[in-house]
């Protein structure tokens, strides 16, 4: 449990910093650079969460597909002399969204939060039979959650699944014929 | 590591991500930091359904709590349902992460056809329809 900590707080801090760096970097391919970096402890934190399909999923269509489109398109537009400068709203920006964040932070952290672990930590003495059931069969979900994954996706979600790959194919030919030049 | 340590480092990608697309004046920036809101709220969604039980499988002592458990202690299709129940947020995060991707492509074409007809990625500049 001790190395879990430590692995979770090295992924945070890099997710954050990397974060805070694709913000206040000047130049637009350094930004994507790190936008690349917090993808990655994303993905690492996602592997912390008992999630191995979506980690991989991050690292194939964030770190390998969105990246290279980012950095692409970087670099047909890219101007030298301009890098990525803010505008004028910046103090009011960071004023606002401290506020949003303070009070985000202070509203989950007082929530009641319906916890798994409750479940688990439960002692022997109070643990019913259910109680004990319904740990043993999360126990059983998380320990390999890709073949549940694949049941829900295919069987409990397969009309959502299908409308997304409508969306993909929508999104496909719409970037397309935006981007197609004009002949005439 | 908790599940409050996720919500909060989700709720500080978010605000990262918020603070940038709001003050950045590169179009490729903006859609950047929007993709880092995404990923906020996909660590969130990955977080509840590690950590939160489902009201419907929590055990409480008022409803059917041995229902539920003889249900999913007799495992077969039904059982599984139930328990499939806590993965449901990572089906979310797979959606969440599919219209990312169609919006990013999306984003760039868009941005790839201003830049040729105006030469230029600074959304200040771009104000074709300022009345």
């Amino acid at each position: 449990m001790f190395s879990l900590d430590v692995m979770f707080w090295i992924l945070a801090i890099s997710a954050i910093g990397a974060a805070i760096a694709v913000v206040s970097m000047d130049d637009v391919f350094w930004a994507a650079l790190f936008l690349v970096a917090s993808f990655l402890a994303i993905a690492g934190l996602f592997v912390l969460l008992n999630a191995e399909f979506l980690a991989a999923v991050q690292v194939l269509i964030y770190v390998g597909a969105i990246s290279i489109l980012l950095i692409f398109a970087i670099m047909i537009t890219r101007n030298p002399q301009e890098g990525s400068t803010s505008n004028g709203f910046q103090l009011v920006a960071k004023l606002l969204i401290g506020v949003l964040l303070i009070s985000m932070s202070i509203a989950l952290v007082n929530t009641d939060w319906n916890e798994l672990h409750d479940y688990y930590e439960i002692g022997p003495g109070v643990a019913s039979q259910a109680n004990t059931q319904v740990q043993a069969g999360a126990v059983s979900v998380f320990a390999d959650t890709t073949p549940v994954l694949a049941q829900l996706l295919l069987k409990d979600y397969v009309l959502p699944f299908e409308v997304a790959s409508i969306l993909l194919l929508a999104a496909v030919i719409g970037a397309l014929v935006m981007v197609q030049e004009r002949s005439r | 590591m908790s599940l409050e340590n996720f919500l909060l480092l989700s709720a500080v990608l978010f605000c990262i991500g918020l603070y940038g697309a709001v003050t950045k004046r590169n179009i490729i920036t903006v859609l950047m930091c929007i993709e880092l809101m995404f990923n906020g709220v996909n660590v969130a969604a990955v977080a509840f359904s590690r950590y939160i039980l489902p009201r419907g499988l929590a055990v409480n002592p008022k409803i059917s709590e041995n229902d539920i458990a003889t249900v999913i202690a007799n495992g077969g299709p039904i059982g599984d349902t139930v328990l499939s129940t806590l993965l449901t947020g990572q089906v979310f995060a797979i959606f969440i992460i599919t219209v990312a991707a169609a919006e990013i492509a999306l984003g760039l074409g868009i941005v790839i056809a201003i830049y040729r007809n105006r030469d230029t990625v600074d959304i200040t500049n771009i104000n074709m329809m300022k009345g």
